[in-house]
């Protein structure tokens, strides 16, 4: 394998402010090593634009580990960019080849307005777990009941915790054509609904999210597929039937609304 | 839309199916197309299927009305996009382009309707001879030795059958089905469903154009 540093040139997406007009601002970036993650390649070009007094690229990262779901480029008319379940922090620069052009933009979605450059507000999908995405019974083993001393059939652990890897990162509405974040929320729906400790929320938790979806202005899904593609932790758009599953049952079901 | 989705599944089967009677013609030249005849008198006049008519055309309005509804909504939470937007890659085509399909569907519908059911139903149709009911047999081979709307109808089966491709199993999926094994089989069946029913009557203009039946 070839570890020669490459060339890259970068058209990024620069904008001010939340108000402000954004546009396309060309980069050259050179001896970028191909063993560098994408954020690190990032890094050093915002410290090259620091030392020559020009405002770094804002862009949103946290563990840089693939698990918490801050990172947010759309990298080459895809989220986190070429690898197939990989986020853009784990997304390394072997990906690319000496000469590339890569265009990075933010997530557009109108329910993730832009707030700088490439970071969005993704808040959204903070109060659509504050409608529905918890439990309310005491867990761990001070307080409550020890977790692995409740009996859960194997298959629905297996299929509850496939569910609960979704990192809440918005690639989902990201790529789907309708900007709908069913995905996200059927995750976290399916997740509590196959384990008995999310049973007494079950009907209001999905009622109350789907509300808080739509309230938030995501569209509707209609299984184009997109979602599932480009998610990082390959949460199965398989998780959707079992939301709207959970949807009829409750909606048909729950008296007080 | 899963609703009338499957509602209108179900009357393609019927329509399929009674239409299908032409093709008698193929082993019995000299039936003229009377079985067809007969079928189409029998949905015409029996006050069931008559009243289940009401249903289909408010099952077209209320698709096509949430359709329209559905993709305009759709359409405006992207608000600026993006310069190059390749994520789609992981979709199919026609999964991203039910509306458009839908469309040309309802083009299809309109001219369709005009062809055979207004004069069926509105402005009148000639008779067999020495029977009381309508030769809609001889209106279909009069219609389809156009080669203009040959093509026309074709289209607009090809089109139907990407319609139902993704319509079919993702109705069933928007009512719930998670179930691995049957999202599959109904993910069999649709295909098939979605090749079978506008293949056969696609098959109908191409037959009477073809003069393989209707020669008499």
């Amino acid at each position: 394998m070839d570890h020669s540093n490459i060339s890259l040139t970068l058209e990024v997406w620069r904008q001010e402010s939340a108000s402000a007009n954004g546009k396309f601002v060309t980069y050259k970036v050179d001896d970028v090593s191909p063993e560098m993650s994408f954020l690190e390649m990032f890094d050093v070009l915002n410290e090259r634009l620091i030392r020559e007094g020009q405002d770094p690229i804002a862009f949103d990262h946290d563990c840089r580990e693939g698990i918490c779901g801050s990172c947010s480029m759309h990298i080459n008319g895809r989220p986190h960019g070429p690898w197939h379940a990989t986020t853009v922090c784990q997304l390394h620069m072997r990906a690319f080849k000496n000469g590339d052009t890569i265009v990075v933009e933010p997530w557009r979605a109108k329910s993730f307005p832009v707030i700088k450059d490439l970071m969005v507000d993704r808040s959204a999908f903070d109060r659509i777990i504050q409608a529905g995405g918890y439990v309310s019974v005491n867990t761990g083993n001070v307080n409550g009941v020890d977790a692995n001393a409740i009996p859960v059939e194997k298959d629905k652990a297996d299929t509850a915790f496939a569910a609960a890897t979704c990192i809440g990162c918005g690639a989902c509405v990201a790529a789907c054509k309708n900007s709908s974040a069913m995905l996200f929320m059927s995750a976290k729906v399916s997740h509590l609904a196959l384990l008995p400790q999310g049973a007494p929320e079950r009907k209001d938790r999905v009622l109350n999210m789907v509300a808080q979806m739509d309230k938030e202005g995501f569209g509707s899904c209609t299984f184009t597929g997109a979602c599932e593609a480009v998610c990082p932790k390959e949460i199965s758009i398989t998780n959707i039937s079992r939301l709207n599953k959970e949807y009829l049952n409750a909606g048909m079901t729950v008296d007080k609304r | 839309m899963s609703l009338t989705g499957l509602f209108l599944i179900s009357f393609l089967i019927i329509h399929v199916c009674i239409n299908a009677c032409i093709f008698n013609d193929l082993f019995y030249p000299e039936d003229d197309g009377d079985m067809f005849n007969r079928a189409a008198h029998f949905m015409a006049t029996s006050m069931v299927v008559r009243t289940l008519e009401y249903g289909l055309f408010i099952g077209f309005i209320i698709h096509i009305i949430q359709g329209y509804v559905l993709e305009a909504k759709n359409l405006s939470r992207r608000g600026k996009g993006y310069k190059i937007n390749l994520a789609n890659k992981g979709s199919k085509w026609y999964s991203r382009t039910m509306g458009l399909l839908g469309t040309l569907l309802l083009l299809f519908l309109i001219m369709h309707i005009s062809h055979f059911w207004v004069p069926s139903r509105i402005t009148g149709l000639e008779e067999v001879e020495g029977k009381n009911y309508h030769n809609l047999f001889i209106l279909m081979v009069d219609v389809f030795h156009n080669p203009v709307i040959v093509v026309l109808y074709v289209l607009g089966c090809i089109s139907l059958a990407y319609h139902l491709l993704h319509g079919f199993q993702s109705a069933f999926r928007t009512l719930g089905m998670h179930n691995t094994r049957y999202i599959g089989m109904i993910k069999g069946i649709g295909t098939a469903f979605s090749i079978i029913v506008p293949f056969v009557f696609a098959l109908m203009p191409i037959s009477i154009y073809m003069d393989w039946i209707g020669r008499n």
